[in-house]
């Protein structure tokens, strides 16, 4: 009966959540929208770092990408056409990020992640000033907001079945081992390289694609907006506070923090991002293995307390 | 335009330099990779600027305030924030990775407190902006004091470290951290001290690109990404490979925006990062062992 109740509840909790837009007012679908995207987000950057402990700062870059992608080919091509490429050039990127850094050191990972969003930003600034004239491009797409929310339902479901297969299969457990131990994944016969690019690939294409399917919400895009890098940094904390390494961390993660900052950015815009680097700081202080991790070590040392004042009392 | 473009890359590539020997210090001795590094150089910017423009003091006299700033804010930030976090890491890398996530926070945190103070316009002031003229090509007075504050600042930096005990003992925990205290080194303090003394570095550094650049509050991630760069270019802890990495890519800089476009600088960097990465992924002048 247990081996059921997971999936039964995955799947009400999906048909519930599609179920939403035909109650919730405008104000409820464009948090919904907000929330599944960040969700998305969160799963796809776990999906990658969680296991193999490369921490990717890139999010927007390819967030940005997917943004770029719908923006600039929307008029000239069919809609799913358009999300198609945008995840191909989210792939290319990918794949040459991967190529040329994973093979070394995680720090050289970082690094180059931290500043593929500002390159990014800057390379799309130069070709639109230089080959197009114009900086700033307007995206018009017969897409409603339910409609944009059913199609990151539709991705995030997606998102999380993937993490469910690759915690379970031998690709997982071969991710495991390396995040681990590099040295001792490559004795058991694990292509490392290959693997992390494989995984990186697809964690970037789904990233890509959520920037995509939220383009439309914008309907004016220049690269200052596709690529703000607090987008990166929110995906990060949100992964962080929930715990990577577990399948729900993210969405645990992601719901409170996306909450917090709708409120944050109402109320204190100014002060936004410092608030923003003091719950980061303090997450990475108290809880550096997210949430979840946290409450069941607790848990496990209250049990374990428990079962020690038994004997006291019989005595 | 030759000449004119090499004294300009001179110029970039030593303020590169001194901003880049401060980083490979916080990352070869404290083993601290400080994403929040291009904030701490701007906030000395923007105290320089504040120094000049509300209160008249000059920027050379504003680096006696800028770098005991630097030093405590550095001393500061390793003794409340990096040093619990150096206590509970199990190795090496889980020390990188905390260090990374938590001064990634720290970079908000520093970049929001200028965007509240300053807002988000670019800002400059002019000093010394007068022409003067060197091998025939004309260049702005403020650039040349800026090679030359560079020049002393790295040089003198360069020969405490080589040539006192002190800086010896520093080294030292850069090569061996784990054999340093055998010959009676107190591996944290000279950690904290590097920190601090990277954060100096950084603060000087600060100083010397508001004489002559435009900044605004979040263009700090730039210089961190930059500097990151040339430290690895050059080597961890190398401080004589940070040097020459950081005056190479000042001259490459400026020979693109010189005869290719000024918008594609920062891909040339990328270019030049790629390269190290693939073929001296331990630095130029590194031994391959890491």
């Amino acid at each position: 009966m247990t081996r059921f109740l997971p999936p039964i509840l995955f799947l009400a909790a999906v048909i519930g959540l599609t179920c939403i837009p035909l109650f919730a007012d405008s104000y409820g679908v464009t948090l919904g929208i907000g929330m599944l995207g960040y969700v998305t987000l969160a799963s796809a950057w776990a999906l990658f770092s969680g296991p193999t402990r490369y921490v990717s700062l890139a999010t927007v870059a390819f967030f940005g990408i997917g943004a770029y992608t719908v923006a600039v080919l929307s008029e000239s091509m069919p809609y799913p056409l358009v999300l198609v490429t945008a995840g191909a050039v989210g792939l290319g990127v990918a794949i040459v990020v991967g190529l040329s850094t994973l093979r070394l050191a995680g720090v050289y990972f970082v690094i180059f992640t931290f500043g593929l969003a500002e390159l990014i930003r800057q390379l799309v600034t130069w070709y639109e000033v230089n080959m197009t004239g114009t900086l700033g491009r307007y995206i018009f797409l017969p897409v409603t907001p339910e409609g944009i929310y059913w199609q990151l339902l539709a991705l995030a479901t997606a998102t999380f079945i993937i993490s469910w297969w690759v915690g379970r299969s031998r690709v997982g457990m071969a991710l495991k081992v390396i995040g681990d131990d590099e040295v001792v994944a490559a004795h058991c016969g694990i292509n490392i390289a290959r693997m992390k690019l494989a995984l990186f690939a697809v964690s970037s294409v789904i990233i890509t694609l959520v920037g995509a399917i939220q383009a439309p919400r914008w309907t004016y895009v220049e690269p200052t907006i596709a690529f703000n890098p607090t987008i990166s940094f929110l995906t990060l904390i949100m992964a962080l506070l929930g715990g990577a390494h577990r399948l729900t961390g993210p969405l645990l993660g992601a719901v409170p923090l996306f909450l917090l900052f709708e409120w944050l950015s109402a109320h204190f815009p100014n002060h936004y991002s410092i608030i923003l680097g003091l719950v980061f700081i303090a997450i990475v202080f108290v809880l550096p293995r997210g949430v979840l991790a946290f409450v069941e070590e607790n848990w496990k040392r209250w049990r374990r307390r428990e079962i020690k004042k038994l004997p006291a009392v019989a005595e | 335009m030759f000449i004119a473009a090499l004294l300009s890359g001179l110029v970039l590539g030593g303020t590169y330099a001194l901003v880049a020997m401060g980083l490979t210090l916080q990352y070869g001795i404290s083993r601290i990779m400080n994403l929040a590094y291009g904030e701490m150089i701007i906030s000395a910017a923007f105290l320089a600027y504040v120094l000049f423009s509300n209160l008249g003091i000059n920027p050379v006299a504003g680096l006696v305030f800028a770098v005991p700033f630097g030093f405590v804010l550095g001393y500061l930030v390793y003794g409340v924030m990096m040093s619990p976090l150096v206590a509970r890491a199990r190795d090496k890398a889980s020390l990188e990775i905390d260090s990374i996530l938590a001064t990634f926070g720290l970079l908000f945190v520093i970049q929001g407190v200028m965007l509240v103070l300053f807002g988000a316009n670019f800002t400059s002031y002019s000093y010394l902006n007068d022409p003067v003229t060197i091998f025939g090509a004309t260049l702005a007075t403020n650039r040349v004091l800026a090679l030359v504050l560079a020049l002393v600042l790295g040089g003198g930096l360069y020969l405490v470290l080589t040539r006192t005990l002190w800086g010896t003992a520093l080294r030292a925990v850069a090569v061996n951290p784990a054999a340093a205290p055998l010959v009676g080194i107190d591996v944290n303090r000279a950690a904290r001290l590097a920190f601090a003394l990277g954060g100096a570095l950084a603060a000087s550094g600060g100083v010397v690109i508001s004489m002559y650049q435009t900044f605004t509050a979040t263009s700090g991630v730039v210089f961190t990404m930059k500097a990151l760069i040339v430290v690895i270019m050059g080597g961890v802890g190398n401080i004589l490979g940070a040097l020459s990495a950081g005056l190479l890519l000042g001259l490459v800089e400026t020979f693109v925006s010189t005869y290719i476009d000024p918008g594609l600088t920062l891909a040339a960097t990328y270019m030049i990062f790629l390269a190290v990465l693939l073929w001296r992924p331990a630095g130029l002048f590194g031994r391959i062992a890491r």
